[in-house]
């Protein structure tokens, strides 16, 4: 077992295994190079595919020919979009808020009559190698006329803006999700607006007339990718039986199958989708990209295909996040209460209608209490990639605004940032603005955690160095949810789970059964699986695995535990209420000489009944959110721009932490994402939409060598609905980062920067423009 | 009688109220009787099936959001949202 725990505050109850951190079942093969990816897959006979792209951000497809490509010797197929059926425009709901418009999906994957982004899937080729695939590639012709491209949400909006989707649906829906396309005899609507959506609370106006300070701001935020390490790979093999099975790294098997049996047209039960080893994905691969190319490849090629994509790829052709553009208004009373708050979030989904806006919204202000407000999202389509999933989705850019708006209010108030939100937080049972009750949740508490902290109590000195803080809200998933435990005759447990482990939860997921049978960790085999030996299980994402995976693993180590007691009872020959089970020991209530270990009965567990089963499926309400508050100190250097990263500490509610060490990593992660989103990272397109920067050399990530320490505290104010008190952790540590580096930055120097990256460019030119007043 | 808080590109189905006193044990018989009140609100809840809910919308039930959708039990004094829904990352 490790010897660490990092900070922990307010533990509410002490277990036995649950709370410590024992090295990941799977961590030795990961670091020995054992583990496999889903490159890692080979098959005989296995061709390699690759994927021809579109060099025009926004360009209509007259043709393809693809006959060249096909007379090359090696070439085994060549596939377009032609070569799967036009995929219905309905909104399918295949999981936990993972809705999806599938023929906009199918048509992300394999362009359709446009491409709607400089590097948009437009023909895949499957041959003997990736060199031949490549040569057969530059013999696809493709004949388009190529189209004016809109870059941005705002170009986007123009009237007299380019029209990506002539037949866009554009709707004003409570379900700000994708929408779809008109009727065929309905008149174009010509617009990239996809939705609009507004949530309405008290009397807005009223608010701010009685306002005695008002601050209105506005921000904008550039694409940021997600930056896994593992691009997406994936490997389709046909069986003769008509079967297909997939190998690849995702955050979900089950939508992995879902996707590629419907993009295909064929049922899911033909479908097998193994998850391999995951090397990052932060949202990203909750969605398909390679494995229905794959699978049409193989299926015209005869032999299996692997399909992997280059980082500039990865860059171009998957999704990063929404750029967006926000507005927020804030009145408050001269003794600091926040009464009135307005905001309207514009932000771009890429290609396909369905930004994070929706969750963008609800996050912003979900930790304060506002008692008069109105906030409007748009969703717009633009040609970019299609923005995916990225640590909760949404809520960082609405962050950066808010918690920068809270700066300026609290200056303008005279009273702390911090104390100015104890203040106005939302305690349970206050109303949010987007209208239900605030559940329970530790805000006060890790602010308080934060305020108690060495790092907030230690002055800081010198020259533009300057301190901020910030803090992110975020909403948290559960969803359906699958476990199997099998026990030995060993007395060990293998224990298969539906979740690909992305964090550690193999370790969360066995330290669940440990902890209900009592057994050590050591003796729980934790495996993830395939779709056909697993139930379904919603996405690895929304923060959800910890808390739904660890329910269905608590349930069935329940059911396991309760087997045993009747197979002791029957040894014993006493009715099973007279067996008590405590530390993985069995005994008679009143009788210590009829005494068994878990050990014993699994080896009796034959004669005694035959083997022990377990299986739990749930789909568990009540994740309750997350908070998280972050503080920075900064030095700017105003010769260069440059701000450096003195001490940052990260404060989160984790409810109970089941494996604190990483929870912790969950903390860092999401902080440094967070301050390279602040500080360096964006999509840089010219005007023809080219991304200039698909490169990790060229997009600057943050790396060891430029951050301190990330000091976390994991506060614990238990759940009351899950039976160790899980609040997901991994997602709000990216929400506080932006907004608390840039209220460090003010306090350094004494400019608001409300651009991101803050970048040295842009610290340059700001403090040149303060120096030319 | 359940409250059910009306999203605002929906309250010109029900004359400008924000919310709505309904009748109902489950969210389908709440949509049901929401329906009889302010006819054409269901189509914007509901599925063409009039089996689920549209997906990508939320219910919250007494500030949790709701898993079972349709199927799901409403008190007598419940607080009734329609959200979209937030999906993770």
């Amino acid at each position: 077992m490790l010897e660490y725990k990092p900070n922990t505050v307010l533990s509410n109850e002490e277990f036995d295994t649950v709370g410590s951190s024992p090295i990941r079942h799977d961590g030795a093969d990961k670091v020995t190079g054992r583990a496999r990816y889903g490159a890692d897959t080979i098959l005989p006979g296995m061709l390699r595919g690759k994927i021809l792209r579109s060099p025009h951000a926004h360009a209509v497809i007259k043709s393809i020919d693809t006959s060249a490509a096909e007379a090359l010797t090696g070439v085994y197929a060549v596939v377009t979009s032609d070569d799967w059926p036009e995929t219905s425009m309905k909104l399918v709901d295949l999981a936990e808020g993972s809705i999806h418009n599938l023929g906009f999906l199918s048509m992300n994957v394999l362009a359709r009559g446009k491409a709607l982004y400089k590097g948009h899937a437009v023909a895949a080729v499957a041959a003997v190698s990736t060199h031949v695939a490549e040569q057969a590639l530059e013999l696809i012709k493709v004949d388009y006329e190529v189209l004016k491209p809109v870059l941005n949400a705002i170009d986007g909006m123009k009237p007299d803006a380019p029209i990506l989707h002539e037949r866009l649906a554009s709707v004003s829906n409570p379900a700000l999700r994708p929408g779809g396309l008109l009727d065929d005899n309905a008149d174009s609507m010509r617009t990239n607006v996809a939705n609009e959506f507004e949530f309405n609370l008290g009397d807005v106006e009223q608010g701010f007339k009685d306002a005695d300070f008002i601050v209105e701001k506005t921000t904008t935020t550039q694409a940021v990718h997600q930056g896994y390490i593992e691009p997406q790979a994936g490997v389709a093999q046909w069986h003769t039986d008509g079967k297909l099975t997939l190998f690849s790294s995702s955050q979900g098997q089950f939508t992995v199958r879902d996707h590629t049996a419907r993009f295909l047209g064929i049922p899911i039960g033909d479908v097998k989708a193994v998850p391999m080893e995951i090397g990052g994905g932060f949202g990203a691969k909750g969605i398909t990209y390679v494995e229905p190319i794959a699978a049409l490849l193989a299926r015209k090629a005869g032999r299996p295909v692997k399909v992997q994509l280059s980082r500039v790829e990865v860059f171009e052709g998957t999704g990063p996040t929404s750029g967006t553009q926000i507005k927020v208004k804030l009145g408050a009373t001269k003794e600091g209460k926040l009464i009135a708050a307005e905001a309207e979030l514009i932000y771009e989904a890429g290609a396909f209608p369905g930004s994070p806006v929706g969750a963008g919204i609800q996050c912003m202000m979900g930790q304060y209490d506002i008692p008069n407000g109105h906030l409007k999202a748009i969703d717009v389509v633009v040609n970019r990639p299609k923005a995916a999933a990225y640590r909760a989705p949404g809520a960082p850019a609405s962050a950066f605004c808010m918690e920068t708006a809270m700066d300026e209010l609290a200056e303008k108030l005279g009273i702390e940032p911090l104390d100015f939100r104890l203040m106005n937080i939302a305690s349970e049972g206050v109303r949010r603005v987007t209208g239900p009750m605030t559940p329970l949740v530790g805000y006060t508490e890790t602010l308080q955690a934060v305020k108690d902290h060495q790092h907030y109590n230690t002055k800081l000195e010198g020259k533009h160095r300057g301190r901020g803080m910030a803090t992110g809200w975020w909403a948290n998933n559960s969803g359906p949810a699958s476990a199997v435990l099998v026990v030995n005759s060993d007395g060990t447990v293998s224990l298969t789970e539906g979740s690909p482990d992305i964090g550690g939860s193999r370790a969360a997921m066995a330290m669940h059964v440990a902890e209900v049978l009592g057994l050590p960790i050591s003796d729980i085999k934790p495996q993830v699986g395939d779709t056909d030996s697993i139930g379904f299980t919603s996405n690895t994402g929304g923060s959800s695995v910890t808390f739904k995976t660890g329910w269905a693993c608590y349930n069935a180590a329940q059911s396991v535990k309760q087997q045993m007691v009747e197979r002791a009872a029957k040894i014993w020959e006493i009715p099973d209420t007279d067996v008590e089970y405590k530390e993985a020991v069995l005994q008679h209530v009143s009788d210590p000489e009829l005494k068994l270990n878990f050990k014993q009965i699994a080896a009796r567990m034959i004669p005694t009944g035959g083997p022990i089963v377990a299986s739990a499926g749930v789909n568990p309400p009540g994740p309750g959110p997350s908070i998280g508050v972050h503080v920075v100190d900064v030095e700017v250097d105003t010769e260069t721009g440059k701000v450096e990263i003195l001490r940052y500490t990260a404060a989160q509610d984790a409810g109970k932490a089941i494996h604190p060490a990483y929870v912790e990593g969950q903390i860092q992660g999401g902080a440094v994402q967070g301050i390279g989103w602040a500080l360096n990272e964006e999509y840089v397109y010219n005007d023809d939409g080219a991304l200039l920067n698909s490169s990790f050399l060229d997009y600057r990530m943050p790396t060891s060598l430029d951050l301190p320490m990330i000091d976390t505290i994991i506060v614990e104010v238990a759940n009351p609905s899950h039976p160790y008190g899980v609040r997901g952790v991994g997602e709000v540590p990216i929400v506080p980062p932006m907004a608390a580096i840039s209220n460090a930055i003010y306090d350094a120097i004494g400019i608001r920067m409300n651009d991101l990256p803050m970048s040295p460019d842009k610290i340059l030119e700001a403090l040149w423009a303060e120096e030319g007043k | 009688m359940a409250e059910v808080w009306i999203p605002p590109k929906l309250q010109q189905l029900t004359g400008g109220k924000q919310q709505v006193q309904v009748e109902g044990t489950t969210v389908r018989r709440l949509i049901n009787n929401l329906e009889e009140i302010h006819p054409g609100i269901r189509d914007f809840l509901c599925d063409e099936e009039q089996e689920d809910l549209i997906p990508g919308l939320a219910v919250i039930i007494d500030g949790e959001v709701s898993l079972l959708g349709m199927l799901d039990k409403v008190q007598e004094n419940s607080e009734v949202h329609f959200l979209p829904a937030i999906g993770g990352g």
